[in-house]
């Protein structure tokens, strides 16, 4: 079976989601990646010691600079020549949208928020706050196409070396015409959330963009805690998205997560329940992010932190 | 300007799921707007309002799922489609997408406007599926939507930041929750909502048959995720922040 991944490219090389994905398809049959934009033919030697056995390669900035389209065309002009039976994709913005191009254009199936993978025609995702495992036979034409959640997976190094395929898949102008024309980096501040020991994170129940704040204070209180988000409050503008933990943001396996007025919708969830030790504080007791709490409080974050912070200063004498 | 809006009914807004017996979703409820497609419905209104043009609501579904398009009416949207066919019952994302491009091209569009992903769904790539059905360009994950001279420029969010994109129109755009704030329906739009008709549509009349939405896909087993063992939760109290210090003090981490 030949298993595709689709890489992303950052300027520090392939993201660890792409590695992880690289894990399963190494494990799956022949996996080969698909590296597409600035950084592909660099990114070769660590997708090869991932497992990769082959990258088809192209460093054009059209993928780059034109969102989905050319990436979707040529993708699909190697399928016609290659033949996978699967393709994955990790849950990024760009990417999501390649897989979805793709779904149209070859009428293939496409599973997303995938945390298993056990064929070519089966998988498993999750419902309902991640308490109910959906086994899912997928049908139709070759390649079946699916969107991975971040960290599903493990990546591996197995000291492979990829043999480099260049992609020289002619883009027509016609795939140009949305166009980037300027990049903005948001940088997070303070601890790194990957690397911290205690992440704190807001969601909607902090209620308003001010008390943002208050979870700096905790986070300062508790000592070099990093500061996460949900995508609600992010996509609100409270916060810029390098805090965003979940589906779409950052995955963290940190010695305590303190939830903060978090209900726990899935998409969070993702991101933090490898935690070791979980505190949730939320108001509605019926909220999932109970059932992975291990020290659950039901009741108003605005009343309770500044509380918690108060009897964290007075411990630290 | 015409402005499609995607919108769905969702049966419960916080994203929990209810499968029938035979593993697809229950939508026999009374659905209601899927929050997400608020903003949508909302940056489609404030796009018409500077430019002109009208807004049609667009959502696929049983018969119960024109709660969505109700909703839009009462914020504004002129005009309202639902889908409605016993053949796309447990139909997955692509014929899905293949539906709603059909009664796109029907209505005729300049811009097509949706969420970046449904609460209960949640696979994020319709909009684009239908933006290649349709055979036009996108951009997802637009924080903020501007056209001028039949070119949309977009602020679209990114895992670093933002970047600023021209899409020329037609396209479609996926817009997030941080777009915009979107308005509650007032009292006049609740009453003239309901002069309003909903128009639905069969998969005949867009031209399509049981085999353009064949499923692709289907669920085999369901079964219940092993549970986190342990967990205590308390009521919030005198005290609660003495119970989560103590914790913290247990994994060592003050």
């Amino acid at each position: 079976m030949k298993v595709w991944v689709f890489a992303e490219l950052t300027p520090g090389g392939p993201t660890p989601a792409t590695l992880e994905l690289l894990a399963k398809a190494h494990e799956l049959g022949d996996a080969e990646a698909l590296a597409l934009g600035p950084g592909a033919t660099s990114a070769a030697p660590t997708l090869g010691a991932h497992g990769a056995r082959t990258v088809y390669a192209s460093d054009d900035p059209v993928y780059a600079d034109h969102l989905a389209q050319p990436a979707a065309h040529a993708v699909k002009t190697l399928i016609e020549t290659h033949g996978p039976d699967l393709i994955l994709f990790p849950a990024t913005y760009g990417a999501r949208d390649v897989a979805g191009r793709l779904q149209a254009k070859l009428g293939s199936t496409l599973m997303a928020n995938v945390i298993e993978i056990t064929g070519a025609d089966a998988a498993r995702t999750q419902i309902a706050g991640g308490t109910l495992f959906v086994d899912v036979v997928l049908e139709g034409p070759s390649p079946r196409l699916i969107i991975v959640s971040p960290k599903a997976f493990v990546a591996q190094e197995v000291g492979g070396t990829a043999e480099i395929v260049p992609v020289e898949v002619e883009i027509p102008e016609y795939y140009t015409r949305v166009r980037r024309i300027e990049q903005h980096d948001e940088p997070a501040s303070g601890p790194k959330l990957e690397e911290a020991r205690v992440v704190v994170s807001g969601g909607r129940g902090l209620q308003d963009p001010s008390n943002i704040t208050l979870l700096q204070q905790l986070a300062d209180a508790v000592g070099g805690a990093a500061v996460g988000a949900t995508r609600a409050i992010v996509d609100a503008g409270w916060i810029p998205y390098s805090h965003q933990v979940g589906q779409t943001g950052k995955t963290v396996k940190p010695d305590v997560y303190m939830a903060v007025g978090i209900s726990g919708a899935l998409q969070h969830l993702v991101g933090m329940k490898g935690s070791k030790f979980v505190i949730a504080i939320n108001k509605d007791p019926e909220a999932p992010i109970f059932r992975v709490a291990d020290l659950g409080v039901v009741g108003d974050a605005l009343v309770v932190v500044p509380a918690l912070i108060q009897e964290l200063v007075k411990r630290r004498g | 300007m015409n402005v499609v809006v995607l919108v769905k009914s969702v049966i419960d807004p916080s994203g929990q799921p209810r499968l029938g017996p035979d593993f697809l979703m229950d939508r026999s409820a009374e659905g209601t707007l899927d929050p997400t497609d608020e903003f949508g419905v909302e940056a489609a209104l404030q796009l018409t309002a500077e430019s002109g043009g009208t807004v049609t609501a667009l959502s696929m579904g049983p018969d119960g799922a024109g709660a969505a398009v109700r909703r839009a009416f009462a914020m504004g949207v002129d005009a309202g489609v639902l889908v409605t066919d016993p053949l796309l019952r447990g139909a997955d994302t692509l014929a899905t997408a293949r539906v709603l491009a059909a009664a796109i091209a029907q209505a005729g569009f300049d811009l097509v406007l949706a969420g970046v992903e449904s609460t209960d769904g949640y696979t994020g790539t319709l909009a684009v599926a239908v933006a290649e059905f349709l055979d036009v360009p996108s951009a997802t994950f637009a924080r903020k939507v501007s056209v001028a001279d039949g070119v949309a420029r977009i602020e679209r969010q990114t895992e670093s930041g933002y970047d600023v994109i021209e899409c020329p129109l037609p396209a479609v755009i996926t817009v997030t929750a941080g777009s915009t704030e979107p308005r509650y329906p007032t009292l006049k739009g609740i009453m003239a909502s309901k002069s309003k008709t909903l128009e639905s549509r069969t998969l005949a009349d867009l031209g399509l048959d049981a085999a353009a939405v064949a499923a692709t896909q289907r669920v085999s087993h369901v079964t219940p995720a092993p549970a986190k063992s342990g967990g205590v939760v308390i009521e919030a109290g005198d005290d609660a922040a003495v119970r989560i210090a103590d914790a913290l003090d247990q994994a060592k981490v003050i």
